[in-house]
């Protein structure tokens, strides 16, 4: 089965044509707005990185923005400098040069302040704009489509209704050839060894169980000695007796098929079918490490209801239950809640969110998107 | 007939579609919707929360997803409610002090 996406020069696919306007740290991140907001067809990502990196953790965000200005949903990107971060423009575009990615550079301290970078910033966005009105969408088979599971603001039904719709939805892109990556580690306590029998052989299973007995050391050496607060006293409130139970009811997005991979937050995978991200629980931060790593759009399932969306990539919505959808109509793209209403079961809205996210492949706006939802932030583990 | 879902072949719990009283006939039902088996409920439970499928002894397994959820803290009778009063997890078993608040 194919959908209709753009096929870049990188050697990337695309299912959105943007022109991103980036800055490399939060300094020239008003900068980077404003010229987005001169120049119609840019959008912008605004984060909290880019200064104070050491190590691995700057090695995670220089991959973290390549991953971004890299996507195949990217046409071109706009770098917006301020002239003295760690995380120089040019650590970037060295990546970006590797694939062969569009890429101007502006730099406040160099281009004449904020009047002068907007200036020249706005003429270069301008003219990658026009340069993307060329891109065509082509048939595509969905074996190169990756799709990102998110779940947030989670219910009692999370795990009776939206995520095993969505693991269905899962497993039917992985039948077509494709990808599916889900994350939130600290999410997975609990079912380590549900998780590692289905890991494709020995050193995968290793690697699942290394990835969440090192989230609960991160989150001991935070302060919280996790266990015994887990599930939350919400979590009780609605039912769940046991972290096992949640944890179960959180994986469920994934589906039944084998774990391929364990990567690490923006890393991309090596392999196709189900993957594992190991990294933040906190949304928005996972999305963006999810479409770092490839995903050209993601699946968000929500009881709470969050509104989300991405500046890059749609975000469709599942609502766990009918009471949700009810207040949130606007927001949500699949209501889950069906099933427990007795109108539908979890093979007809998995179906149904495939349908969608083939539609929203292939262009149709996700809620998110036609609201204006363009969350986004970086993680990174510390500023020195 | 009010209705509870169970989630995998497996389970010796099935999670109420609706609030449970004393003597509701349930019907469980598959997540293809089939009509598994019927269970009288014994105690009140809210929506969204377990009740007991089959009798379990204290120290059993407890099944949901067709996966371990935790053990049986003391017996429990089809149609009990199932939940942090009498299930412990392995993994994590919840603190005294937290009980306490429940």
């Amino acid at each position: 089965m194919d959908f209709q996406g753009y096929r870049r020069k990188t050697g990337k696919v695309g299912i959105r044509n943007h022109v991103l306007v980036f800055p490399t740290i939060v300094c020239s991140s008003e900068v980077a707005r404003m010229i987005s907001e001169k120049v119609p067809g840019t959008v912008y990502a605004i984060h909290g990185a880019g200064c104070g990196h050491i190590g691995d953790d700057k090695e995670k965000v220089i991959r973290t923005m390549v991953g971004i200005c890299g996507h195949g949903n990217v046409a071109g990107v706009l770098l917006v400098g301020n002239g003295c971060e760690v995380i120089q423009p040019d650590l970037i575009t060295a990546e970006l040069d590797k694939i062969g990615q569009r890429y101007e550079v502006v730099i406040v301290q160099e281009d004449g302040g904020t009047p002068g970078c907007i200036e020249k910033g706005t003429k270069l966005a301008q003219q990658m704009v026009e340069e993307a009105k060329r891109a065509k969408r082509e048939s595509i088979p969905l074996s190169e489509l990756m799709l990102g599971l998110e779940c947030g603001g989670s219910d009692a039904f999370s795990g009776l209704t939206a995520n095993p719709s969505l693991g269905i939805t899962a497993d039917k892109l992985i039948a077509e050839g494709g990808t599916a990556i889900f994350s939130e580690t600290t999410e997975m306590l609990g079912c380590e060894h549900v998780l590692a029998r289905r890991a494709t052989d020995e050193q995968v299973a290793q690697d699942i169980y290394d990835a969440i007995s090192a989230a609960e050391a991160r989150a001991m050496s935070g302060g919280e000695d996790i266990r015994g607060t887990q599930p939350s006293p919400g979590n009780i409130k609605g039912g769940l007796s046991s972290i096992e139970e949640k944890s179960l009811g959180c994986i469920r997005k994934g589906g039944g098929t084998p774990i391929m991979q364990v990567v690490k937050y923006s890393e991309h995978p090596e392999r196709k079918g189900l993957i594992i991200m190991d990294a933040t629980a906190a949304d928005v931060m996972n999305d963006t490490g999810l479409l770092a790593s490839g995903c050209h759009l993601i699946v968000f399932t929500t009881g709470r209801g969050t509104p989300v969306g991405s500046p890059i990539a749609p975000v469709l919505k599942v609502s766990t239950n009918s009471v949700l959808y009810g207040k949130m109509k606007p927001n949500i793209d699949v209501n889950a809640g069906v099933i427990v209403d007795g109108e539908g079961t979890l093979e007809s809205v998995g179906q149904q969110i495939f349908d969608e996210v083939v539609a929203a492949a292939s262009g149709k706006l996700c809620r998110a998107e036609a609201l204006g939802h363009r969350e986004f932030d970086i993680h990174f583990d510390m500023l020195v | 007939m009010k209705k509870a879902i169970m989630m995998d072949p497996r389970d010796n719990v099935a999670t109420a579609l609706a609030a449970l009283e004393p003597g509701d006939e349930i019907e469980v039902i598959s997540t293809k919707r089939e009509t598994v088996q019927q269970v009288q409920s014994r105690d009140s439970l809210p929506l969204g929360h377990k009740i007991a499928l089959t009798d379990l002894r204290q120290g059993d397994t407890v099944v949901k997803y067709g996966a371990k959820i935790g053990r049986a803290s003391r017996d429990i009778a089809a149609g009990n409610y199932v939940h942090v009063h009498n299930v412990v997890s392995d993994r994590m078993p919840l603190t005294e002090n937290m009980l306490a608040h429940m």
